[in-house]
C-alpha cells in the first residue's frame, strides 16, 4: 500500500525452524500481551497473526476502552473505581455466570493494565466533555483500538518478537493434553513450527456463520458480525477436539441491533445506533415486541441483538420524528425519512396502515410527563403491551424517521476453560503441561452472560500478561 | 449538493467519522465535526483547514482502504483544503494559478530574477553589475533604494490586499453556517499559541506519521525551522528599513549586525527547514498525500528555500565581482516570492489560523454536540 513502509512479514523470518519458546497464535489485544511478556522474560517468541498486515489485531481494532479498576483519579480516569464495584457490575451483568476465582483475579490484576500499557507506549485519551460517560471506569485509547494496536506491535517488534501476518493456523499437533507443533499456512505453503509452549490468543468464532448456525439455526444467515472476518474459531475447533474442556454457553454471544445496511464483516463501531430509547421499536409486522423505555441505552443496548434475533427476517425498525433526531448520534448510514407514518412505512417496505395503527395506539397511551433524556423520567405508557415505561413521548411530529436494524455480533463466549496461570484445562480437569489461551477465546470462563463496556480488552490483557508470563517460564524450565 | 467530488468525499468519510469518534483526542478536527450533524461546504473547508497532515487519523483508523469505508481523513482534507484556496484566492480570476502552480511560479521567478538584472543593466551599465561594490549603500548604487522600496512596497501591499480578501472569503464561508459569538481578542491569541507551537502536528502526543506507521516528530520540526526562520528573515528586513528611515544607515550592515544576524540565522533555519520539509514529502506515504496538488507545496517550499540560499549566498559574496548578480537574483526571488504569496500554498499558514480562531471562539462559545451520549462497544 505504501512505497516506503517496512514490508508487511508475510514470510517466516529466517530461522522460524528452530524451536520458539514461546509461540502466539492471534494478533490481537491478547496476543500481544502475551507476546510482549514472554520477550520481556527472555523468551524467543513468534507471534502468526491469521489476517494481512492491515487487519492485524482482529476485533481489537475495533475497540475504545478498557475497564480497570484503580483507587484515585489519573489523567484519563476519573475515580475512584473500587475491585467490589467491579466486581458488582460484573455480576449484574452476569447474573452470576461467571467463575468467582478467575473474575475476582482479573480484576484485581486490571489494576495494573493502565500503567503497562502507558509503559509499552499505548496512548489514553483524557476525559473530554461529552462522550465520556464511562471516563470514570473505562481507560479510552487515544485514537482508538487500531492506535493501540499499532503501539502494542511497534513495542513488540523494537523488543525481537518475530511477527508473521498472512499466517493461519491451521492444525495443532497435541498429545496428551501436550502441544508439540502448529501446522501454518504462508505464502500457499504449510509449515510446521515447534515450541515449547502454545499461547492460543485467535478470538472467537463469531464470523463463522456455519458454525453459528449450529446453535442460531439458519437465521444465524441473517445475523451480521460487527468486527474481524478473521474470528472463524479455527483455533478454538481444534482444542476442543483435541480434548480442550470447553467453557460458556454456545448461544451466548454480545449482539447488539445495529443498522441492517452495515457491511456482513467488520462494520465496526459506526453501525451502532443509539436511539432506540427516543421512539418505538416494531417488527415487520408493525409489531412492537419490547419496552424500548426500559433503561438507559448503553445498559440496555447488547439485549436488542437477541430480540431482533427472535423477529421475523431478524430484521425491526426504530420509528423517530423530529423531536428525537437531535438527540441521539449522528448515525453512519442515513435516518429514511417521510413527511408522514404512512410514507415512512411505504419507504421501509412496511404495511402504512399497520404502521399507522401501531404508532397511534402507542401515541393514545403516552402519559404526560416531563421528558428528561439523562435521567429514567417519567414518561411512560399506560394500557399498551408492551409498555414504554420511560422517555414515552408521542410520535407526531414531521419529519419522520425510520432505522432498520439487524443482529449485530460483537463476540462469542463458548471458549476453552483455564485456570488462574492461563493454563488450558482438558476435558479430564488437568491443566495442560504447556498450553494457554487469553482473550476472547477464554473470555466465557469470566463472561457466563450479559456484557460490561471495556471488559473485553480488560480480560485479554489480563490473561495475555498471565499467559505470556507462565509461557516463558514454562519455556526456561 | 456539494460544489466539488472532493467535497463530496469529505461529506461521506466525516459522517463515517462523527458515528465513529474515536479519532477525537488527535486532533482539532474531530472536535469541530463532532459539533456538526450535516456538513455544508464552508464547514468542510474550515475542517480542511484545520487539519496539519500529521496522519495519524490515518494510522489509526480501522476503516482505511482496504476496508470498505475507505477512509482517508489526511488525504482527503488536503484535496479539500488545496481546493479551498482557489475557491477563496483574490481576484477570482486569478484562482486558475493554483492549478498550474509549479509552472507559474518558476515563470514567475524567472521572470522576476530577469527583470531585476535588466533593470540593474538599465540604472547603471552591464560593467557596474559584475564590478566589486563595498560599504555603506553599496546595493543602492546598483539600485537606487526608492525604486526597490517602490517596488517592493506595491508588491508586499498587493499580496496582503489580496491575503486579506481571500481570508475574509474563507471566514465568512466558514461562519456562514454556524455563525458564532464569542470573545474574538482570547481565541486569536489562542489561535497564535497553537498555531505558533504547531500543537496538531504532533499525532495527539508522539509526533507525526510520514513514510510508516512510527511516528517522528521531524516534520513539525522541520516546519518550526521553516516558519521561524521566514519570520527572523522577515525581521530582518523590517529591521534594516527601521535602520534606514530612522537612523538613516544604509546597508549593507556589518556582519555582527541585528539585521545581518537575524537574516544569516533565519536564512540557515529556512535552508535546513525547507529541505528537510521536502525531504519527508518525498518519503510520504503516498496514501497521505493529494498528489494532484504536490506541485504547489513543492513550488513554495523551493521558492523559499531560494530565497533564503541567495540572501545567504549574497552575504557570503558582497565583497566580490559577484555580489552584483546574487543581488538581482535574490531580489528578483524575493519579488516572486512576494507576488505568488496570494496563490500558492503560503495561503495554508493564513487560512489555518482563521480556522483555528473561529475553533477557539466556537470552544468558547460552547456549541452543543448532537447526541453527546457514550460510544462505546
Ligand atoms: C465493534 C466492536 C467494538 C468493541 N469495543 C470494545 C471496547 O471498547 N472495549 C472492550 O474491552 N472490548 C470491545 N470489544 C470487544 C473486543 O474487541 C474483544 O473482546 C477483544 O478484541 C478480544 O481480543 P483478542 O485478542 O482475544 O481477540 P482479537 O482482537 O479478535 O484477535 C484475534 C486474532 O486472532 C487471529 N486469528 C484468528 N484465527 C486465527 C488462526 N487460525 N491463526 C492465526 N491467527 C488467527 C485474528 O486474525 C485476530 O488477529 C469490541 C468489539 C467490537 C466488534
Ligand atoms: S478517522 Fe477512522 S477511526 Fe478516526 S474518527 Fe474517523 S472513522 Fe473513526
Ligand atoms: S491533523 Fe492529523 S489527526 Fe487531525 S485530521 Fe489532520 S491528519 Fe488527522
Amino acid at each position: 500500500m505504501s512505497k516506503n513502509s517496512v514490508s508487511p512479514a508475510t514470510r517466516l523470518p529466517s530461522g522460524w525452524d528452530e524451536r520458539y519458546d514461546v509461540l502466539v497464535v492471534g494478533g490481537g489485544n491478547a496476543a500481544l500481551c502475551a507476546a510482549i511478556t514472554a520477550r520481556n522474560a527472555g523468551s524467543k517468541v513468534l507471534v502468526l497473526e491469521g489476517a494481512p498486515k492491515f487487519y492485524r489485531g482482529g476485533n481489537t481494532r475495533h475497540t475504545r476502552n478498557l475497564r480497570c479498576a484503580h483507587d484515585e483519579a489519573n489523567e484519563v480516569l476519573t475515580g475512584p473505581y473500587s475491585e467490589d464495584e467491579f466486581w458488582d457490575d460484573l455480576m449484574r451483568v452476569t447474573g452470576g455466570q461467571t467463575n468467582e476465582e478467575l473474575a475476582r483475579h482479573t480484576i484485581s490484576e486490571s489494576r495494573e493494565l493502565w500503567d503497562w500499557m502507558n509503559e509499552q507506549g499505548v496512548r489514553f485519551q483524557p476525559p473530554l466533555g461529552g462522550t465520556l460517560s464511562l471516563g470514570r471506569t473505562n481507560a479510552f485509547f487515544l485514537g482508538g483500538g487500531r492506535a493501540m494496536l499499532n503501539a502494542l506491535y511497534l513495542r513488540a517488534e523494537k523488543l525481537g518478537v518475530d511477527i508473521v501476518y498472512d499466517a493461519m493456523v491451521t492444525d495443532l499437533e497435541i498429545e496428551d493434553g501436550h502441544f508439540n507443533s502448529a501446522t501454518v499456512e504462508v505464502d500457499g505453503t504449510s509449515h510446521t513450527i515447534r515450541a515449547a509452549t502454545l499461547v492460543t490468543a485467535a478470538g472467537g468464532f463469531e464470523a463463522n456463520i456455519d458454525w453459528l448456525k449450529e446453535y442460531w439455526g439458519e437465521r444465524a444467515g441473517n445475523f451480521l458480525i460487527r468486527g474481524t472476518p478473521y474470528n472463524k474459531g479455527s483455533i478454538l475447533r481444534l482444542l476442543l477436539d483435541r480434548g480442550v474442556e470447553p467453557v460458556g454457553d454456545p448461544t451466548q454471544c454480545h449482539a447488539v441491533a445495529i443498522d441492517a445496511r452495515s457491511p456482513q464483516f467488520d462494520g465496526g463501531i459506526v453501525t451502532r445506533l443509539d436511539c432506540v430509547i427516543f421512539g418505538v421499536v416494531v417488527n415487520n409486522e408493525c409489531v412492537r415486541f419490547y419496552d424500548e423505555g426500559e433503561d438507559f441505552w448503553p445498559k440496555r443496548y447488547a439485549i436488542w441483538g437477541r430480540l431482533v434475533a427472535d423477529q421475523p427476517d431478524q430484521t425491526a425498525y426504530i420509528i423517530i420524528d423530529s423531536k428525537a433526531i437531535s438527540l441521539v448520534m449522528p448515525s453512519v448510514y442515513p435516518a429514511i425519512e417521510a413527511g408522514s407514518i404512512g410514507e415512512l412505512a411505504g419507504k421501509l417496505g412496511l404495511s402504512a396502515e399497520r404502521l399507522e395503527a401501531t404508532v397511534a395506539d402507542y401515541n393514545a397511551s403516552v402519559q404526560p410527563g416531563d421528558f428528561d433524556p439523562n435521567t429514567l423520567d417519567d414518561c411512560h405508557t399506560e394500557g399498551l403491551e408492551p409498555p414504554k415505561t420511560h422517555w414515552a413521548r408521542t410520535i407526531d411530529e414531521p419529519p419522520f424517521y425510520g432505522y432498520p436494524v439487524r443482529p449485530g455480533i460483537t463476540f462469542t463466549y463458548l471458549g476453552t476453560r483455564v485456570d488462574k496461570q492461563a493454563r488450558i484445562l482438558m476435558t479430564d480437569g488437568k491443566p495442560s503441561a504447556n498450553m494457554y489461551a487469553a482473550g476472547e477465546i477464554m473470555a466465557g470462563n469470566v463472561l457466563g452472560k450479559g456484557y460490561i463496556a471495556g471488559i473485553g480488552m480488560t480480560i485479554g490483557a489480563v490473561f495475555g500478561r498471565i499467559a505470556g508470563r507462565e509461557a516463558a517460564k514454562h519455556a526456561r524450565n | 449538493m456539494h460544489a466539488t467530488d472532493a467535497l463530496a468525499e469529505a461529506d461521506r468519510q466525516m459522517t463515517i467519522c462523527n458515528a465513529c469518534r474515536y479519532c477525537e483526542g488527535l486532533c482539532a478536527v474531530f472536535p469541530a465535526m463532532e459539533k456538526h450533524r450535516t456538513f455544508a461546504d464552508g464547514d468542510l473547508n474550515y475542517l480542511a483547514n484545520l487539519c496539519h497532515s500529521c496522519g495519524a487519523c490515518y494510522q489509526d483508523c480501522q476503516f482505511s482502504t482496504p476496508h470498505e469505508f475507505a477512509v482517508d481523513v489526511p488525504r482527503t482534507l488536503a484535496k479539500v483544503r488545496n481546493d479551498s484556496y482557489k475557491t477563496y484566492a483574490w481576484p477570482g480570476f486569478l484562482a486558475g494559478l493554483f492549478d498550474r502552480n509549479g509552472l507559474a511560479i518558476s515563470i514567475v521567478a524567472a521572470l522576476g530574477v530577469a527583470a531585476f538584472i535588466l533593470g540593474f543593466i538599465a540604472f547603471n551599465d552591464a560593467d557596474q553589475l559584475f564590478a566589486v561594490h563595498q560599504g555603506e549603500g553599496a546595493f543602492y548604487r546598483l539600485m537606487p533604494h526608492n525604486a526597490m522600496i517602490i517596488l517592493f512596497g506595491a508588491a508586499f501591499a498587493y499580496a496582503i490586499l489580496a491575503l486579506c480578501m481571500g481570508c475574509r472569503a474563507f471566514w465568512r464561508d466558514s461562519n456562514a453556517v454556524n455563525a458564532v459569538i464569542g470573545d474574538g481578542r482570547v481565541s486569536i491569541w489562542q489561535a497564535m499559541k497553537d498555531a505558533s507551537t504547531l500543537r496538531y502536528l504532533d499525532g495527539g502526543g508522539v509526533g507525526c506519521i510520514n513514510e510508516d506507521e512510527r511516528p517522528t516528530d521531524n516534520r513539525r520540526l522541520y516546519h518550526h525551522l521553516t516558519f521561524y526562520g521566514f519570520l527572523l528573515c522577515f525581521g530582518a528586513t523590517s529591521m534594516g528599513t527601521i535602520y534606514h528611515y530612522v537612523f538613516g544607515w544604509q546597508a549593507p550592515y556589518p556582519w555582527w549586525d541585528i539585521p545581518p544576524m537575524l537574516g544569516k540565522v533565519g536564512g540557515v533555519g529556512l535552508v535546513i527547514g525547507t529541505v528537510g520539509l521536502l525531504a519527508a514529502k518525498w518519503r510520504r506515504d503516498p496514501a497521505l498525500v493529494d498528489e494532484s496538488k504536490r506541485g504547489m507545496d513543492t513550488a513554495f517550499l523551493v521558492m523559499l528555500f531560494l530565497t533564503a540560499a541567495t540572501g545567504l549566498a549574497l552575504h557570503g559574496l558582497r565583497s566580490t565581482p559577484a555580489m552584483g548578480m546574487m543581488l538581482a537574483i535574490h531580489l528578483g526571488v524575493v519579488f516572486s516570492l512576494f507576488l505568488t504569496m496570494p496563490y500558492g500554498k503560503f495561503v495554508h499558514g493564513i487560512y489555518r489560523f482563521a480556522a483555528l480562531t473561529r475553533y477557539a471562539m466556537s470552544n468558547r462559545h460552547g456549541f452543543a454536540k448532537p447526541g453527546a451520549s457514550s460510544s462505546d462497544s
